[in-house]
């Protein structure tokens, strides 16, 4: 018969008022949302009155976990950027080429003289290194091995992080591909935390800062104007580096010598300045940047060095007072002061045509850090808020007429047991409202399709169950009898139509990206209540009726 | 009194034309077909890269403005086309504007888009841009290799989960079904030249879900009949199947489709084209988990030895009990 046990009873109503006050603070948004925020800002020390009041629009005790509302309903910008991992090999190789070459210099008795060769266009992240004795490349190749350092590798086979190769006269230098691996994965873990710095240093609010693939990074920032704006923070690469300087020249098409490489200047065009690969200082070295102006009350930045920078630039200055040096930023030379004397303290000052706007983002870029590598943006979008916020009005609107529609048409078809459909399809979009708030999931416009879809779809279930019911009437087993076979009948058409949804809903979740994540995500969820709702609520709620009335003919 | 989409005791008989049914079915799927190949889809950014920027102004949109105001800046393939929306207020005049991906470049340079804003701006000072999207052709090409793996392994799981609860023959009509509605779908975008974005996947395979979800009620109203009439000729009992399935049928399908005619006048129009891909697919889910699932059933065959041990009741889930 038609009994459900207490506990079974008691269990299912918390679990249906848990859905509802997990759902309600989305029922007071905005509310909601400043006291989350000014909770955030008072854990932070910003104490204040305002915020106090902030807080008290929502009591404490209730929860607070709102529905995240994706870029497409608030407004903002998306940006997918791929990390150009290969360009790491090159000044990699390019800063080894000093320490090979000291190493090599002690074996010229063997192996005669060492010249760096220009390396193949195509494989830019070799070195070749030519020795004049043929003779001695066993030796040579033994040195070069013996400066390579061993990696770590997943399969814990021993390997190096450089290999060398002869060919002919010549060796050639590269990074072995385990060690290729594990800069990748240093250059792209790198690249995301500065991206996340630089983001923080501008202050915008819950940005999303996401790896995607092997060498992809996801950026989302809500209220930002444009994805414009949100590429100079995080587009410039902002490699900042102090290289000797070989000549200044005017040709464009100037051979700049092995080892060597022509830079424009920033400011002057048509000047150009050929200096070495291997810089004498990094913008790593740095510990700290901040705008200011030089003694002609020009924007400036000021910098200092860590203590390995400092002893370095003081080094170098010291050996080299007379010649001029060349400050590079991202392949440019900002300035090519000479050096007028030893700079032993270890900080210096940046001046170039800047303006104050530029010399102060310089400087924040400077101190989050320099980019290891390029990014390539691969995708970006922009939307602005009203266009967010005609999108939630009307999928609101949509949603309230789509659900009285249903409620409407329900109750019309099956009078009283439409009723409890109805109510449990209430339930229902509370429990999914819920649980979205509880898993911080994130709404987006299609997922306001999913949910619309799912007041649809939710209602099929009761529909299978009473048609059942129904059809058992007609065979007179009486009314208890036809509820319960009822339920029974229906529950395999209901349990294999819904977990074939749910199958793809899956796929749909695991293979998709931003909006149609979030459609899957409604959609999953929406079966899961709809399901709960329809065999334990809404039977629930028939059998608590069918005990008060005991009726002898009902009419489904 | 009740409202009744479908009077009681129904006694159609789906099957006296199947093979007609079927043959329209094949017929329209070679037109999809037809219509896919020559003239393509309308794809959409997320599938061949470039830009699109929506302009609102409250004066009238005028295209061969905004294309004269575009054309010096020879961007290639623009295409305008001005957005109509009841939800719109009178002074709200909406375009799209489609920028084909430029050579050589990944996503359109910040600069390009700020040439487009000022060279618009120019001719419509009031302009705004609410919303800009750019894809590159490397993310593109991946999406849409992906969007195609999603659809393939969306329609093979469920292949397999059928196959696991009913039988081969059971599997293959609800798959030939999702096919059909699959292609339909594809035919229709086509033949209207409606845009084809990644929501749209998604769509598609929500209407893989739902049209499934159709087939199995009917399959399992089979399955339970085929128990019960032992002796009953194979297009008898899915005949009754069918009639005795068919009030719920209607039920759901007009119950989604009052939800997503909704959302179809007043959702807006960023997701319009989902919704409609949406009540086309329930549309011709309904009809092909009737006229092509059930028919190929039909034409299969199927086994008539329903005497397993799990018959009782007709379930396997006898034992989850509220």
């Amino acid at each position: 018969m038609l009994q459900i046990a207490t506990w079974k009873r008691v269990l299912i109503w918390s679990l249906c008022a848990l859905g509802l006050i997990l759902a309600l603070p989305n029922g007071f948004y905005t509310r909601v949302e400043q006291h989350n925020d000014a909770v955030q800002a008072i854990a932070l020390g910003e104490d204040t009155a305002d915020m106090r009041t902030k807080v008290a629009q929502w009591p404490d005790w209730m929860p607070s976990s709102l529905v995240n509302l994706g870029l497409d309903l608030r407004g903002g910008a998306h940006l997918l950027a791929g990390v150009k991992v290969a360009d790491v090999y090159v000044s990699r190789m390019e800063a080894s080429w000093p320490e090979i070459r000291d190493a090599l210099r002690p074996e010229r008795g063997t192996i005669g003289t060492i010249r760096l060769q220009p390396s193949d266009p195509d494989n830019p992240a070799e070195l070749r290194i030519r020795i004049s004795e043929q003779a001695g490349m066993p030796r040579a190749l033994e040195v070069v091995r013996g400066i390579a350092q061993p990696v770590q590798t997943l399969t814990g086979a021993l390997e190096t992080d450089i290999v060398a190769r002869a060919e002919g006269d010549v060796i050639i230098v590269e990074l072995s591909e385990a060690e290729k691996l594990a800069s990748d994965e240093r250059t792209v873990q790198q690249s995301l935390e500065i991206v996340r710095r630089r983001i923080d240093e501008v202050g915008t609010r819950e940005p999303t800062i996401q790896r995607q693939g092997a060498d992809r990074i996801l950026i989302q920032v809500p209220g930002i104007g444009s994805a414009a704006e949100l590429k100079e923070i995080i587009g410039t690469t902002a490699q900042l580096t102090f290289n000797p300087v070989v000549s200044r020249t005017s040709d464009a098409n100037e051979a700049p010598g092995v080892g060597n490489n022509l830079v424009p200047s920033l400011d002057e065009p048509g000047l150009f300045y050929v200096i070495e690969n291997a810089p004498v200082v990094t913008g790593e070295d740095l510990v700290d940047a901040q705008p200011s102006f030089d003694q002609n009350g020009r924007p400036a930045v000021n910098f200092r060095f860590n203590t390995t920078g400092a002893r370095r630039f003081g080094d170098y200055t010291a050996n080299n007072i007379g010649q001029p040096f060349a400050i590079v930023l991202d392949d440019e030379v900002v300035s090519a002061p000479v050096i007028q004397s030893h700079i032993p303290g270890g900080s210096g000052i940046i001046t170039g045509q800047f303006s104050v706007e530029e010399s102060t983002n310089l400087a924040i870029l400077l101190r989050a850090g320099a980019l290891p590598a390029e990014l390539e943006f691969l995708e970006e979008r922009t939307i602005g808020p009203e266009l967010g916020q005609d999108s939630i009005d009307a999928g609101r609107i949509a949603t309230m007429v789509a659900f009285a529609a249903v409620l409407v048409f329900m109750g019309l078809s099956y009078g009283l047991f439409g009723l409890f459909a109805n109510v449990a399809l209430i339930i229902n979009i509370s429990l999914i409202f819920g649980l979205l708030s509880l898993i911080g999931a994130t709404l987006t416009l299609p997922g306001i399709a999913g949910i619309v879809l799912t007041v649809g779809m939710a209602v099929d279930a009761n529909v299978l169950i009473f048609e059942r019911i129904r059809e058992e009437l007609k065979s007179a087993k009486g009314p208890a009898r036809a509820i319960e076979l009822g339920y029974e009948k229906a529950l395999s058409a209901i349990l294999d139509a819904n977990i074939t949804t749910f199958i793809t809903a899956v796929i749909l979740f695991a293979m998709g990206s931003g909006p149609v994540r979030g459609f899957a995500i409604t959609l999953g969820l929406g079966i899961l209540t709809s399901v709960f709702t329809a065999i334990f609520v809404t039977r629930l709620m028939v059998v608590i009726w069918f005990e008060r009335r005991k009726p002898r003919t009902i009419e489904v | 009194m009740r409202l009744r989409l479908v009077k009681q005791g129904t006694n159609f008989d789906f099957f006296k034309r199947w093979k007609v049914w079927l043959g329209i079915s094949m017929f329209m799927m070679v037109l999809a077909l037809v219509s896919f190949g020559l003239q393509g889809l309308n794809y959409g950014i997320d599938f061949r890269g470039g830009t699109t920027v929506r302009t609102q102004s409250a004066e009238p949109v005028d295209i061969g403005l905004y294309r004269d105001a575009l054309t010096p800046l020879g961007l290639g393939d623009v295409s305008i086309t001005e957005v109509f929306d009841p939800t719109f207020e009178a002074d709200q005049n909406v375009a799209m504007i489609r920028i084909q991906a430029q050579e050589g470049q990944e996503a359109v340079t910040p600069e390009t888009i700020r040439e487009v804003q000022a060279a618009l701006t120019a001719v419509v000072p009031d302009m705004t841009f609410p919303s800009v999207e750019s894809v590159g052709p490397k993310v593109s090409g991946e999406l849409i290799q992906t969007a195609a793996i999603a659809v393939l392994l969306a329609i093979g799981a469920v292949l397999i989960y059928i196959w696991l609860r009913f039988e081969w023959q059971f599997a293959l009509g609800a798959v030939a079904a999702l096919v059909h509605d699959v292609i339909l779908t594809i035919g229709i975008f086509s033949e209207l030249q409606i845009k084809f974005d990644l929501a749209i996947i998604a769509a598609l395979l929500t209407i893989v879900g739902y049209s499934l979800n159709d087939t199995v009620v009917v399959f399992d109203r089979v399955r339970e009949n085929l128990r019960k009439y032992k002796k009953k000729p194979l297009n008898e009992v899915l005949n009754i199947s069918i009639n005795e399935t068919l009030s719920r049928t209607f039920m759901t399908s007009v119950t989604t489709l009052l939800a997503l005619i909704a959302l179809f006048v007043l959702g807006g129009d960023v997701i319009r084209g989902f919704v409609f891909a949406m009540i086309w697919g329930v549309i011709v889910g309904t009809y092909s988990s009737i006229f092509v699932a059930s028919a190929i059933l039909l034409y299969l065959g199927v086994k008539r030895d329903w005497s397993k041990p799990d018959a009782n009741a007709g379930n396997q889930y006898a034992n989850i009990d509220a």
